[in-house]
């Protein structure tokens, strides 16, 4: 499907998600309290039929963090990418691990990694760093003066 | 005389006790630490801890230029490390909007599907292993050598290549290599049959493989599983065909599809894709055409603000290296969606109400690559 | 004229008792047993984890050890000197009665078990009348030691591996029984001299018919499970269960359960040789004087070990070529196709031998 297209069915649903201009696939900007209701139609809508999430990270805009979810319809072949911008001090977001099982494991891996807590999550637990871990080391403010050497 | 000890510890009010496999354990071909639920031998649950072998690659790249990280992929998923550094110099290209020679391009796919084979071929043995058949890992590193002898007169290095640069290949062809992969080839073809006579028609092997870990085609989406692992499910996902790069669409080979969904589908489809390989290096081997290696590119890369995906298919499954530019010289954000980590989520799924060999074969099966999972 | 190990005990035992007292020929005599069976354990553990190791590396493309000694012969020395010298650990909060007592019960019964073996003519340390049923009531003593080293670990994988291993050599022992009950049935008789002797005319592989063949495949099956080999080797599972019953055994007790393993070998190979090969017969063909007459030549404790090695060959093959068998698959095999198979072959065998078909 074309990225026009792709884009004109999504913003007639939700007029609330932005599209940016440029890069490669079609970039829609979400709110994080509409996200929830918009993945579940993005995977269970015939003509979209997103069914494939394969890349769940997030960016430290500094201040902001930024959720982003790439999508892929293994049906039509098209890619999406929808994003959502969290507040840096209480970042939260809905899990969509119900909906895509993969996001379970990228959740955890976000949530330690930046500390956005996943509401609805089955087992938000830490999944690579020790239990006793502080700090979010993939944010831009984090500091460990003895393992991480500045150039 | 008796005495009391302390005896081996079950989860109160239950038959079930915990089993701590790894991280240092002889199936999981690295530091994976799986902590397994059992009921005798049933599997009720398993659930892997990762991290052993975590570098955080991803923060590593934020300070590293465009023209270094290439090369930290090359120690994610070692045994594929060609296909990860080509995933990273394409996604570099997209940026730079660089024209790619066509010899170049030759040559990336010729040591993509060679990286394959071995990948392959290292998996196969360690299948092999892991349902106790121990022979066949000597018989899969005899061709593994091969591969890697030829990868060492050319790129200068045996496992962690470092041969792709952003714009081509770092250095041009080794003059033997074009007869030693002929050479390869031929000796090759005769050796798949040899791995199918003595591994895949073993009743035993079947019987071990078969209705073992079955992964329905709705789940394996649903995880985000890729690569062979997928395949075997039944879907379609190779992204040498449908999202193509390079000179991938102008050659002949077919994507392996099998229905089956369970281990020796799996298998199945990984030795039916060494073939593929063979048949896409027999077209290319003849005819890789004159002129430059490498485009040429500035010295210092910037990329310009944006951002940039570039998914590969590595012998795992898909491989995405996500660039966040600022347009500096070194990337705001690097993600890499690495094809392990959405391959292993799915062990738990899959390998419940099985046995604790069955585990150790669904394992084997998954291609599981630990510093490619942790990352 | 030729070389007899007979003649050697014979003399020996003549002397002594012409020499000494009767009490005390009898102790002198059973020194030298016991002097000569530690020996044979000790050799035997060397030899057939050389063998091991050559017979691998050759099917793995590899040259097997090679430094030490002339083309390696010295490596197991060396290792058993290292694994001497090694600290014998006994984890905390183990049985330590128990978890120390388990490797010797397996090597003890892997050193009983050798008693009734008749290693070349005349050459025997106990013609018991039971020869067979001893060793099958014995060696399946050995699975106790397996069930204590798991239990008395404290380790989950061993006690998962000393599980597995009950279940397995239990199982197995029926059909290991039956198989050697269809050889009885043929010779008529349990003693080893009495089975060895109703061969003369030929081994009971060759001229028992099906019922002999049968049991032969099924006996070699059996045994491989029962010595805990690949591709039954379910109790240690390497990739499983990283070392099964001895995870927690190092130094020279994990040596001992090492020893016994291949001694274990040795002893139902040397069984199975004498059962179905005739033991230290040697091979004749018919009424072709001449060609049984060079056979006879050859020293019967030649042949005798010639037959075991081979055995032990096949089993060895059978470790490098196979992949392991799930335990459900394992115990599926043994009750549902051997077992029945080996009754009804229990069965052809006593109709044989009472209609007197066989040669």
């Amino acid at each position: 499907m074309e990225r026009e297209e792709l884009q004109q069915i999504i913003t007639n649903k939700f007029p609330e998600a932005l599209a940016a201009e440029g890069g490669q696939w079609l970039n829609l900007q979400v709110p994080a309290n509409l996200w929830p209701e918009m993945a579940l139609w993005l995977r269970d809508e015939p003509s979209l039929a997103c069914n494939y999430l394969f890349c769940l990270t997030c960016i430290d805009r500094n201040p902001d963090l930024e959720m982003v979810y790439h999508l892929r319809s293994l049906q039509h072949g098209h890619n999406l990418v929808v994003k959502s911008v969290l507040n840096r001090e209480n970042p939260i977001i809905t899990s969509v691990s119900n909906i895509w099982r993969t996001a379970e494991f990228h959740e955890r891996e976000v949530y330690e990694m930046f500390g956005v807590a996943f509401t609805n999550h089955p087992d938000l637990r830490k999944l690579i760093l020790p239990d006793d871990w502080e700090g979010f080391p993939l944010r831009k403010d984090y500091e460990d003066p003895i393992n991480m050497i500045k150039l | 005389m008796y005495r009391e000890t302390e005896v081996i510890q079950t989860i109160p009010g239950t038959d079930e006790m915990v089993l701590n496999i790894g991280p240092q354990h002889p199936a999981t071909h690295g530091v994976l630490h799986l902590v397994i639920t059992l009921n005798g031998e049933i599997i009720k649950k398993v659930e892997p801890h990762l991290g052993y072998i975590h570098r955080s690659i991803e923060k590593m790249c934020e300070s590293l230029s465009y023209r270094q990280f290439i090369y930290s992929t090359s120690r994610m998923d070692y045994l594929s490390s060609h296909i990860n550094n080509h995933a990273c110099a394409l996604c570099v290209e997209q940026g730079l909007e660089v024209e790619i020679p066509r010899r170049a391009q030759y040559i990336r796919v010729i040591m993509d599907e060679l990286t394959r084979i071995a990948s392959h071929c290292l998996w196969w043995g360690a299948m092999a292993m892991d349902v106790g058949a121990l022979t066949p890992f000597f018989l899969a590193f005899r061709e593994r050598e091969m591969i890697n002898d030829i990868m060492e007169e050319t790129c200068g290095a045996r496992l962690t290549m470092n041969y792709m640069v952003p714009g081509g290949v770092m250095f041009d062809l080794h003059p033997n290599f074009v007869g030693r992969v002929k050479h390869f080839i031929a000796h090759f073809k005769s050796k798949i049959d040899e791995y199918d006579e003595l591994v895949t028609g073993n009743i035993i092997f079947q019987n071990r493989l078969k209705n073992i870990g079955v992964l329905r085609p709705e789940d394996a989406i649903s995880y985000g599983c890729s690569g062979p692992t997928a395949r075997a499910s039944g879907v379609s996902c190779d992204l040498r065909k449908h999202m193509p790069y390079e000179i991938y669409p102008e050659l002949q080979f077919e994507e392996v599809l099998d229905n089956g969904g369970d281990s020796f589908a799996r298998y199945l489809v990984r030795l039916t894709e060494l073939r593929q390989s063979m048949h896409i290096l027999e077209q290319l081997i003849d005819d890789i055409p004159e002129g430059d290696f490498q485009a040429k590119t500035k010295a210092v890369l910037k990329l310009p603000k944006g951002e940039y995906y570039q998914p590969i298919e590595t012998a795992r499954g898909e491989f995405g290296v996500y660039i966040v530019s600022d347009g500096s010289t070194t990337p705001y954000r690097i993600k890499f969606r690495s094809p392990g980590f959405s391959n292993l989520s799915v062990l738990d799924h899959i390998s419940r109400g099985q046995k604790i060999g069955d585990l150790v074969a669904i394992m084997g099966s998954l291609d599981l690559v630990i510093p490619d999972i942790d990352r | 004229m030729m070389f007899s190990l007979e003649n050697i005990t014979n003399s020996i035992h003549e002397w002594l008792y012409a020499n000494l007292n009767a009490t005390l020929a009898l102790i002198i005599e059973f020194a030298i047993i016991g002097v000569l069976v530690i020996g044979l354990f000790a050799a035997l553990g060397l030899v057939l984890i050389m063998m091991e190791r050559k017979v691998s590396s050759w099917m793995q493309l590899r040259l097997g050890p090679n430094r030490v000694g002339p083309g390696g012969m010295f490596q197991t020395v060396a290792d058993t000197i290292k694994l001497i010298v090694k600290e014998g650990m006994t984890p905390d909060r183990v049985d330590k009665l128990l978890f120390n007592l388990a490797p010797f019960i397996v090597m003890v019964i892997a050193m009983v078990v050798m008693a009734p073996i008749m290693f070349a003519k005349g050459f025997q340390i106990w013609d018991i009348n039971i020869g067979v049923l001893f060793v099958l009531a014995v060696s399946s003593i050995s699975v106790i030691g397996i069930l204590i080293a798991g239990w008395a670990s404290n380790n989950k994988y061993s006690l998962l591996g000393a599980m597995r291993s009950g279940a397995q050599i239990v199982s197995y022992e029926l059909s290991a029984g039956l198989s050697v009950l269809a050889i009885v049935v043929l010779s008529g008789g349990l003693r080893m001299s009495t089975i060895i002797d109703a061969q003369q005319t030929g081994w009971w592989l060759f001229k028992g018919h099906i019922p002999a063949i049968i049991a032969f495949v099924i006996f070699i099956i059996a045994v491989t499970a029962e010595t805990n080999r690949a591709p039954f080797d379910l109790a240690e599972a390497e990739s499983e269960l990283t070392g099964g019953f001895h995870t927690e055994y190092s130094g020279m007790k994990f040596a001992l359960f090492f020893l016994a393993e291949y001694v274990n070998i040795f002893v139902v190979c040397a069984i199975g040789a004498t059962l179905f090969l005739g033991g230290w017969m040697p091979f004749h063909i018919g009424n072709w004087q001449a060609f049984n007459h060079v056979m006879d030549y050859i020293p019967s404790s030649i042949w005798f070990f010639g037959k075991t090695f081979l055995l032990i060959f096949i089993i060895m093959w059978f470790r490098w070529t196979f992949p392991r068998l799930r335990i459900d698959q394992l115990l599926q095999l043994e009750w549902k196709y051997l077992l029945p198979i080996s009754m009804f072959n229990l069965l052809l065998a006593t109709v044989v031998a009472i209609a007197g078909w066989h040669f």
